[in-house]
C-alpha cells in the first residue's frame, strides 16, 4: 500500500536532487532545470497532502506553482540568451565580471 | 467579493498596461514618466479612501487594514521617487522605455499585494510578481554587468522561492489550511512543536530571508546592486526589502504567534550576524554601489532587531525604521545617480573633491550617509534609538551591545566617503548638472530625513496605530 509518507519521501529526494544540481552544475540552463525539479518536488508534496487531507487547496496551489514557474523559466531563459550574446558562454563559472 | 478593496492595485495595473500601449503610439517618450506618476498618485488616492477600515476579501486571501495601507503608501512613495530618479536614465535608453516604467509599476503592485495577503497562495504569487519584474529590471541594460546581475538574481531568487514553497507545503500539510488565521488555530490546538512544522518554519524564514537579504542569504546583494541600473538598485534596497519585512511581520505574528518555538531568537541571532558581516565587508569596498549594498545588508540586521523584540514596540520600531531608511537610502542613491551621470563612474575614488564642483549634491549625499550612520539630527538616529529601545525592553541587551558596536564600525566607511568628497582636492573643476526631476526627488528625500529626525513623534504615532492591526 502506497501511503502519504511514500509521496513525501519521493518529494524530499527530488528536492535534494534539485538542490544538488543547483550547487554543482556550471551550465546556467542545467541550473534552471534543477530549479524546476525542486518546484516539481514541491508540487508532489502539495498534491499528496491535498489527496490525503481531501482538500482542493493543495492542487490549486500546485497549478499556480506550475504557471508561475513557466513565467520564471521564460524570464530565466531570456536572461541566459542575453548573457550568451554578450560573452558566448552560459557557464556560470565564467560569468564573473563581479566577484561572487 | 468587494473589488473596491483592491482598487489601488487594479488602477496601478491598468496604468502599467496603459504605459506599454502609449509607448507604441506616441513619439515623445517623456510623457510616459508623467503617466506613470499619475498612475501611482491615483493608486495612492484609492488607498487613502480605504484608510481606517478593516476588511477581508476573496475569502480571506486579501486583508485590507491599517498595516497594509501603511505599506501601500510606502511602496507608492518609493516607486514615485524611483520613477523621478529614472527620468535621465529613461531618456538615454533608446528602446523599451515603456516597459521599464511599466515593470516598475507592476513590481509595486506585487509589493502592495504582499503587504495585504492573508494566505499562503497569494503570498507566493505576489512575491513572484514582485520578483520576476525585478529580475527583468535588473538585467535591463545591454552591458554584460547588468545581464550578469540579472542572471544571479534570478537563479538565487528562484532557488529561494522553491525553498519557501517547500516550507509552505509542510505548513499546509500539517495544518490543513493555507489561511494564516486558521494556521494559528491549528498550530495552537495540535501540531504544536512537531519537528516537521519547525522545519516548515525554518524553510519559510530561509525563503523570506532572501528578500530582506539577511545572512546566510545575502550573497546576491553586492553583485546585483552593482550590476543593476542605479534607480533599480535604490528600488531593490528599499521597497523590496520593506515588502519582505511586511510579509514576515504578517506571517509570523498572525500564523505562528502561538508556536512554542522562540522564532524571535532566530531573528535575533541572524540579525546580529547580518549586521556584523555587512559592516565589516563594507569597509574595504571601492565601488560606492557595492558599498551601499553591504550597508543595506547591515541595515537589514538592525531592522531584524524589530522582529527579534516580539512586542508591539518592536513592530512599530521596525515600521518607523523602514520609513526613515526609505528616505535616507533613496536620497543616497539619487545623489549617486546625479553624480555618476557626470563622472561616469561608481568608484569612491572618483568622488574626490566633489564638494567643490557640486556643493549641494555632496551636502545631500553627506546628510544621507550621516543618517545611515545614525548621527543626530537625522532620521537614521531616531530610528536606531527606537529600535534599540524596543530590543532593550524585550531583554535583548547583548543584541543592543552588538548593534551599537556595529554602528561605530559603520561610521568608518560612511564617513570616509564624506571625507573624500569634502577634504580631498578635486580632479576637475566641471560643474555637475542634474535634471529637475532628480533634484526634486533628492529634495524630498533630504527634507524627509531632516523632518523625521527633528519631529519623529508624528510618524511614530502612525506606526503605533498601524501595528495594532496585527495584534500581538
Amino acid at each position: 500500500m502506497i501511503g502519504l509518507e511514500h509521496f513525501l519521501i519521493l518529494s524530499a529526494i527530488l528536492f535534494s536532487i534539485g538542490i544538488y544540481g543547483v550547487l554543482v552544475k556550471r551550465n546556467a540552463i542545467a541550473i534552471l532545470m534543477s530549479i524546476e525539479i525542486m518546484l516539481n518536488a514541491v508540487n508532489i508534496a502539495m498534491v499528496a497532502f491535498s489527496r490525503y487531507l481531501a482538500l482542493l487547496t493543495g492542487q490549486v496551489f500546485a497549478i499556480f506553482i506550475i504557471t508561475v514557474a513557466a513565467a520564471e523559466a521564460a524570464v530565466g531563459l531570456a536572461i541566459v540568451v542575453a548573457i550568451y550574446r554578450s560573452r558566448r558562454t552560459v557557464d556560470v563559472g565564467e560569468v564573473d565580471l563581479m566577484k561572487w | 467579493m468587494n473589488l473596491y478593496l483592491l482598487s489601488p492595485e487594479i488602477s496601478l495595473t491598468a496604468f502599467a498596461i496603459l504605459v506599454i500601449l502609449l509607448d507604441l503610439v506616441i513619439k515623445r517618450k517623456g510623457i510616459l514618466v508623467y503617466v506613470s506618476i499619475l498612475g501611482l498618485i491615483t493608486s495612492a488616492v484609492f488607498a487613502a479612501t480605504l484608510w481606517g477600515g478593516e476588511a477581508t476579501t476573496f475569502g480571506g486571501m486579501l486583508v485590507v487594514d491599517g498595516f497594509s495601507i501603511f505599506f501601500k503608501f510606502l511602496f507608492i512613495g518609493v516607486a514615485i521617487m524611483v520613477v523621478l530618479a529614472s527620468v535621465d536614465y529613461v531618456s538615454r535608453i533608446k528602446r523599451f522605455q515603456g516597459e521599464y516604467l511599466a515593470l516598475i509599476l507592476l513590481s509595486a503592485v506585487g509589493m502592495m499585494l504582499m503587504a495585504s495577503t492573508g494566505e499562503l497562495v497569494s503570498i507566493y504569487i505576489s512575491l513572484e510578481l514582485t520578483g520576476i519584474s525585478l529580475y527583468v529590471l535588473t538585467g535591463f541594460l545591454k552591458d554584460p554587468k547588468s545581464s550578469e546581475a540579472g542572471l544571479k538574481y534570478l537563479l538565487l531568487g528562484a532557488v529561494a522561492s522553491a525553498v519557501l514553497l517547500y516550507g509552505m507545503a509542510m505548513v499546509f500539510g500539517l495544518t490543513g489550511t493555507t489561511h494564516l488565521g486558521d494556521i494559528a488555530t491549528a498550530v495552537s490546538s495540535g501540531a504544536l512543536g512537531s519537528p516537521a512544522l519547525l522545519m516548515g518554519i525554518v524553510l519559510l524564514v530561509a525563503g523570506f530571508g532572501f528578500k530582506i537579504a539577511c545572512v546566510p542569504f545575502q550573497m546576491w546583494v553586492p553583485d546585483v546592486y552593482e550590476g543593476a541600473p542605479t534607480p533599480i538598485t535604490a528600488y531593490l534596497s528599499v521597497a523590496s526589502k520593506a515588502a519582505g519585512f511586511a510579509v514576515i511581520l504578517r506571517v509570523f505574528y498572525t500564523a505562528f504567534g502561538p508556536v512554542s518555538l522562540d522564532w524571535g531568537m532566530i531573528f535575533a541571532v541572524l540579525g546580529a550576524i547580518t549586521m556584523t558581516l555587512g559592516n565589516i565587508v563594507a569597509i574595504p569596498q571601492t565601488n560606492i554601489k557595492r558599498m551601499l549594498g553591504y550597508s543595506s545588508i547591515a541595515q537589514a540586521g538592525y531592522l531584524m532587531m524589530g522582529l527579534a523584540a516580539v512586542s508591539s514596540l518592536g513592530q512599530s520600531g521596525l515600521l518607523f525604521f523602514l520609513v526613515s531608511y526609505a528616505f535616507t537610502n533613496l536620497g543616497a542613491f539619487i545623489a549617486i545617480i546625479a553624480i555618476s551621470n557626470k563622472v561616469d563612474s561608481d568608484m569612491i575614488a572618483d568622488y574626490r573633491g566633489m564638494a567643490r564642483h557640486a556643493p549641494l549634491l555632496s551636502l545631500a549625499l553627506a546628510l544621507c550617509l550621516i543618517s545611515l550612520t545614525g548621527i543626530p539630527p537625522t532620521a537614521g538616529f531616531m530610528a536606531k534609538v527606537y529600535i534599540f529601545n524596543a530590543a532593550m525592553q524585550y531583554g535583548l541587551l547583548w543584541l543592543v551591545v552588538i548593534a551599537v558596536i556595529n554602528t561605530v564600525i559603520s561610521a568608518y566607511y560612511y564617513l570616509r566617503v564624506v571625507k573624500v568628497m569634502f577634504l580631498e582636492a578635486p580632479a576637475s573643476q566641471e560643474r555637475v548638472p542634474s535634471s529637475g526631476a532628480l533634484r526634486f526627488a533628492l529634495c524630498i528625500a533630504c527634507i524627509g530625513v531632516l523632518v523625521i529626525g527633528v519631529i519623529p513623534s508624528y510618524f511614530l504615532r502612525i506606526a503605533e496605530v498601524v501595528v495594532r492591526a496585527l495584534g500581538s
